[in-house]
């Protein structure tokens, strides 16, 4: 991760979870990724977008989903997954659901890694993943989309959620 | 005001392949009154029921939902009424079993007992069919109309409760039922 880093693709981003196998967004807008992600998103075709009021609903809808054999992202902001922690504690880790979130860092400094932001909201979201042993990674820089369908793929091989936190704004 | 039991036993007889979402005090009566692979009692966290069951019907929309929400339930997942109001799901059948307390801790009232409407709530969220029922033969005359409509579909039943039930929370979460629930969407 550099300050400098290649910019995060949003259509690349959108062809890797298509790869994955994602049909469903689940959604509320994050200030990270609403212009480039979501937007693009809404216009695509072969996604179905599913907007929520809350984002604990959306841990529970894709979760519902995952039993009818369909594929789905939560697309939120850091600030709504940490609202969401009984949900996703009870919901997708001891319910066994393969939620997979993408979640925006919203303010995070640009090549700082999030446990060393200056922001205290953003510095404990991946200690606090940890206590809960839900898998994340950190998508930040071009390279990082690489992690996309992996992660996915292993979300659904061990039935259990997984998160991808956004660092950047994607382009 | 229907006994609870009883109102569910009429829905019961109704329900033909319908997967059904119960959730608390309703799970506990609805997994015996009617047994089935489709009763997915897995939501795990208060509230939660309304948003399982849109998942559900918007991945499988050749199949009919019906949650069996509580009034305590679904007053801490509001938002979920505008949700699935937007997602608009015709296979969405959204029943709140209102009986205006919190059953489980102590039967507390609900904030607003007695003054809120569900149907109303659900109108001003773009339910296109709403319906309240507190008398089992109303309920019984026109279950199976309601239950088939179009939807998202809200239906209040107003209840007390009735005959008692085990408690088992482990079995409405249990992980083997949940999977043979989805081995059974898969066919």
């Amino acid at each position: 991760m550099s300050e400098t880093g290649q910019p995060l693709g949003a259509n690349k981003i959108i062809e890797e979870l298509k790869r994955a196998g994602i049909h469903f967004v689940v959604a509320l807008p994050d200030r990270t990724t609403s212009r480039h992600l979501l937007e693009a998103m809404i216009r695509d075709p072969d996604l179905r977008v599913v907007q929520v009021c809350k984002e604990d609903e959306g841990i529970s809808i894709c979760s519902g989903l995952y039993c009818t054999g369909q594929r789905a992202l939560l697309l939120i902001q850091h600030t709504g997954l940490l609202d969401s922690i009984n949900a996703l504690c009870n919901v997708a880790v001891e319910g066994q659901n393969p939620v997979c979130i993408m979640a925006g860092l919203l303010l995070k400094e640009p090549g700082v890694a999030p446990t060393q932001s200056k922001r205290y909201g953003v510095r404990i979201v991946e200690p606090i993943l940890d206590a809960m042993g839900v898998e994340h990674h950190l998508v930040e820089d071009s390279e990082d989309i690489n992690k996309i369908v992996p992660a996915i793929d292993g979300a659904y091989a061990r039935s259990g959620p997984v998160v991808l936190l956004i660092g950047r704004e994607p382009e | 005001m229907m006994k609870r039991d009883e109102c569910l036993k009429v829905l019961a007889r109704h329900r033909e392949n319908k997967i059904v979402v119960p959730v608390y005090t309703a799970a506990q009566e609805w997994i015996h009154i009617s047994p089935s692979v489709l009763n997915y009692t897995f939501t795990w966290a208060m509230g939660q029921g309304s948003s399982h069951a849109l998942g559900l019907a918007l991945g499988r929309p050749d199949m009919r939902v019906i949650v069996l929400d509580g009034d305590g339930s679904l007053l801490m997942n509001l938002g979920s009424l505008i949700t699935i109001g937007h997602a608009a799901p015709k296979n969405l059948i959204h029943c709140v079993c209102e009986n205006g307390t919190y059953e489980t801790t102590d039967a507390l009232p609900i904030p607003g007992s007695g003054r809120i409407s569900f149907t109303g709530l659900a109108q001003a969220a773009g339910y296109p069919k709403t319906y309240e029922f507190e008398d089992l033969q109303d309920w019984e005359r026109d279950v199976a109309h309601v239950i088939n409509e179009d939807g998202p579909v809200m239906v209040t039943l107003k209840m007390v409760p009735g005959e008692e039930y085990p408690e088992d929370f482990d079995r409405l979460y249990d992980l083997h039922h949940r999977e043979a629930f989805r081995q059974a969407l898969q066919k």
